[in-house]
């Protein structure tokens, strides 16, 4: 598997992403969240998230992008929620008592995400990650750190904060300006 | 152990801001020709205080023209220097380098220094009493010169010639005893018009001559006695204000308190609604403790806002600066008025509306009063008059900027409009004409100055006033003057408003914009062009905005006949907003939706209801606005 991905990867992309996940790596292990869209597997930093919570009581908005649900009020604040599984065309898009909300806090900000499921939260070293592949499914590379292996799952490592803050998700006004 | 002093810089440049912005007030209130002893030496204690604290910070730039000015005020304290209106120009410069110097402590922000040493070097002068230099004392002599030039261009040959600056030591008093030997009709208008030219009405300036004539001395004690009054009232005002006790609170830590309060009434409001549930007369001591706690809530929540609140002098305290600055420059005779300085307005407000409040007063100076030749021939008083006043009225603050000026030209606006292409018609209401200048680009100015008429200006003051959910309106007749009026709210973070239902969504209304609401007769909705629609109410048409098509919601309604029509009003224009029906009347805390997510259109915040529920509060200016093009298009 190794090998595949080596030979996927152009020469200097490839190295800033090996650069790129070594340095955010520190030589220390980093624990991150996992949670499934569609058939893939996600991992995302465990310090953007703030707490796990269920889908209800979603207030529209009008004229918005069909993935950003609307507005909830999380014991007093008003935080808007995205569907990832709209935005990335990624698995069935039902809501019930499993839903799940990811509540998270990235650049001052907090933004809830609804994913198919959580699984758990997983400690990984520097050797555990590889660089990404040019090429991307549903997340685009930019937002990719890494690839990580664990057992036999290989986790897609997302730049979350990157991804909330970037003008595709329309949650800032960066994106209007 | 050396002590880390950077934690206190903050400290020292707010008091400092504070110190310069006193000493500019007490600078422009000084009587020149018998100036109080209390004021001298308020003046000599702030600039004292600047000095000991930069000299604890080790800012010694600043150390150094504050010690140069509080030697010069010394000396003037102890009467070993007698004030002149010049020395005045010269400390409020002093005043502008100390704020550039505090800047680039504060800031890093480029320093001036040749603008520094200029300063330094010409109190140094005033210090030992040497006259003015012409460079540094033009400004200050030049307004009074043009000002006599234009009016004694007819009598007497004597009088030009004593006009020349060049040999002539250019200082006010030097001119009037020049003049006092011409004759008594041009020495009467020369007395007049000085202490207008220099002074604006706020200084209670009597020219000190030797041998001056009976009529030009009453007519100027007049003048003085009327400000006389004003100045002392307004020292006196200030000075208990000052001795009030207050404590410096963090405005972190009142905006917690104001969050709190909210969560406060956000939770009274589902318990009163859970109770509502409830038999009252089985739980009649619950209901009236309910009852109690709403009060008490109320109370609190009145008390918690008004921490919050300033009073608007804050923001008008510096428009006599900029007033009698920009006149100098513009050789205009304006005399600043202020009406209602004590009302209150949120802080968070005083900020923002100090820019748009500057461009206003900028653009009534610049194109609004005349030059004073121009409003004599007009039949008017040579100097001009701005009025800045603020009052309360229903929920809101109103701000109006007022002057006697030319007042606006509609013919101008108009043929300007169709020159830049905009859909105008003649007989436009004269509300909409008005509206015009705050399109971006505007200018119907012939000459664009440093000042304005660019066109830049107007747009951004409308922004910046819908921005804080405000509104702003003008009236103006032509030769008489313009009148700018400013809605805002008058708190940022509760409001009483109208819940209504649109499909299945709830949003709130702000009643302040509400007129009335009712359920249109079937006939009384009408269409225009087959594209817009609109209600007869009264023999008016209101144009119609169906919320749910706003919004892409489904409404229950079939007909709207069988809905409620919302009569909004809003700048001067009513809208009629079709909803399906009216749920209740509440008194909301506003959330914000920028925290966390963008400003959303068509609404102006969010707010969570009885039973948890986020709730949408409509903005209803910008209904209204997005009504009108549709009007205007079908038309």
């Amino acid at each position: 598997m190794t090998q595949v991905v080596e030979a996927g990867a152009a020469g200097s992309s490839a190295a800033v992403k090996a650069g790129h996940a070594a340095a955010a790596a520190g030589g220390m292990a980093r624990e991150f969240l996992t949670f499934r869209l569609g058939e893939e597997e996600y991992g995302i930093d465990i310090l953007k998230v703030q707490e796990i919570r269920g889908y209800e009581a979603v207030t529209a908005i009008a004229n918005t992008p069909s993935f950003i649900k609307g507005v909830i009020n999380l014991r007093g604040t008003i935080i808007p929620i995205v569907d990832m599984r709209i935005k990335f065309n990624l698995g069935n898009v039902e809501y019930n008592i499993f839903t799940v909300v990811i509540i998270l806090n990235v650049a001052g900000r907090i933004v809830g995400m609804v994913v198919d499921s959580v699984s758990d939260v997983i400690s990984l070293s520097a050797e555990q990650m590889r660089p990404a592949p040019s090429f991307a499914a549903g997340l685009d590379t930019q937002y990719i750190m890494g690839l990580g292996t664990v057992d036999s799952r290989m986790l897609i490592l997302a730049d979350i904060e990157k991804l909330m803050t970037s003008s595709d998700m329309a949650l800032t006004d960066m994106a209007v300006q | 152990m050396t002590i880390d002093m950077s934690q206190f810089y903050q400290v020292f440049f707010e008091e400092s801001a504070e110190l310069l912005g006193e000493m500019e007030r007490l600078l422009l209130e000084l009587d020149v020709d018998a100036p109080g002893k209390d004021e001298l030496n308020a003046i000599f204690r702030t600039a004292h205080s600047i000095k000991g604290g930069a000299g604890t910070f080790g800012f010694n730039e600043i150390t150094e023209t504050t010690h140069i000015l509080e030697s010069l005020l010394d000396k003037l304290r102890n009467d070993q220097l007698r004030l002149k209106s010049e020395m005045v120009d010269v400390f409020l410069k002093a005043v502008d380098v100390l704020k550039m110097q505090l800047a680039g402590r504060q800031s890093g922000s480029e320093v001036d220094a040749q603008a520094v040493a200029d300063i330094c070097q010409r109190l140094h002068e005033l210090a030992d009493g040497k006259p003015a230099a012409p460079v540094a004392a033009a400004p200050a002599a030049v307004a009074p010169v043009a000002a006599m030039t234009a009016v004694k261009a007819a009598p007497g040959a004597s009088a030009p010639t004593a006009l020349d600056p060049a040999p002539v030591d250019p200082s006010p008093e030097n001119l009037y005893a020049i003049l006092t030997g011409a004759a008594v009709s041009a020495a009467a208008v020369a007395a007049a018009s000085p202490p207008d030219a220099e002074a604006f009405g706020l200084f209670a300036e009597t020219p000190v001559q030797p041998g001056d004539a009976d009529v030009p001395r009453r007519r100027a004690t007049d003048a003085a006695a009327e400000a006389a009054p004003k100045t002392g009232r307004r020292a006196g005002d200030r000075a208990e204000a000052a001795e009030a006790s207050s404590i410096r609170v963090g405005v972190e830590k009142v905006d917690q308190l104001i969050n709190l309060v909210g969560e406060l009434v956000i939770t009274q409001a589902m318990l009163a609604q859970t109770a509502s549930r409830v038999d009252p007369v089985l739980y009649e001591s619950l209901m009236n403790g309910l009852a109690t706690l709403e009060r008490n809530t109320r109370d609190l929540q009145e008390s918690v806002m008004s921490i919050r609140m300033m009073p608007i002098s804050f923001v008008f305290s510096r428009f006599p600066r900029v007033v009698r600055d920009l006149a100098a420059k513009l050789s205009k005779q304006v005399e600043l008025k202020t009406v209602g300085e004590g009302t209150e307005l949120d802080k968070g407000l005083i900020e923002k509306i100090a820019d748009p409040l500057n461009h206003l007063v900028r653009n009534s100076l610049d194109h609004g009063i005349e030059t004073p030749d121009k409003r004599v021939a007009a039949g008017k008083d040579p100097k001009g008059t701005i009025t800045l006043r603020a009052f309360h009225q229903g929920g809101n603050i109103i701000v109006e900027v007022a002057d006697d000026g030319a007042g606006l030209s509609r013919a101008r606006i108009l043929a300007k409009a169709r020159e830049r292409g905009l859909a105008v018609s003649d007989d436009m209401p004269d509300q909409d004409v008005w509206q015009m200048i705050f399109e971006a680009g505007f200018s119907t100015a012939d000459v664009v100055t440093d000042v304005s008429g660019r066109g830049v200006g107007m747009d951004v003051v409308r922004r910046n006033i819908h921005g804080m959910g405000g509104s702003i309106e003008i009236s103006s007749l032509l030769g008489s003057g313009t009148c700018i009026s400013i809605r805002l709210p008058l708190t940022l973070a509760i409001l009483d408003g109208m819940s209504v239902g649109v499909g299945k969504e709830i949003f709130i209304i702000p009643l302040t914009y509400i007129i009335e609401s009712l359920q249109p007769a079937p006939g009384d909705i009408k269409t225009i062009s087959g594209q817009g629609r609109v209600v007869q109410v009264r023999g008016e048409y209101l144009p119609v905005v169906a919320l749910h098509e706003k919004f892409n919601l489904k409404s229950n309604v079939a007909d709207m006949d069988k809905g409620i029509m919302v009569i909004l009003e809003s700048e001067g224009a009513k809208t009629a907003l079709f909803v399906d029906e009216l749920v209740g009347q509440h008194q909301v805390v506003i959330k914000s939706l920028e925290t966390n997510y963008r400003k959303a259109q068509g609404i102006s915040g969010a707010t969570i209801m009885g039973d948890g529920k986020v709730a949408l509060i409509l903005d209803v200016g910008a209904l209204v606005r997005l009504s009108k093009p549709e009007l205007l298009k079908a038309a």
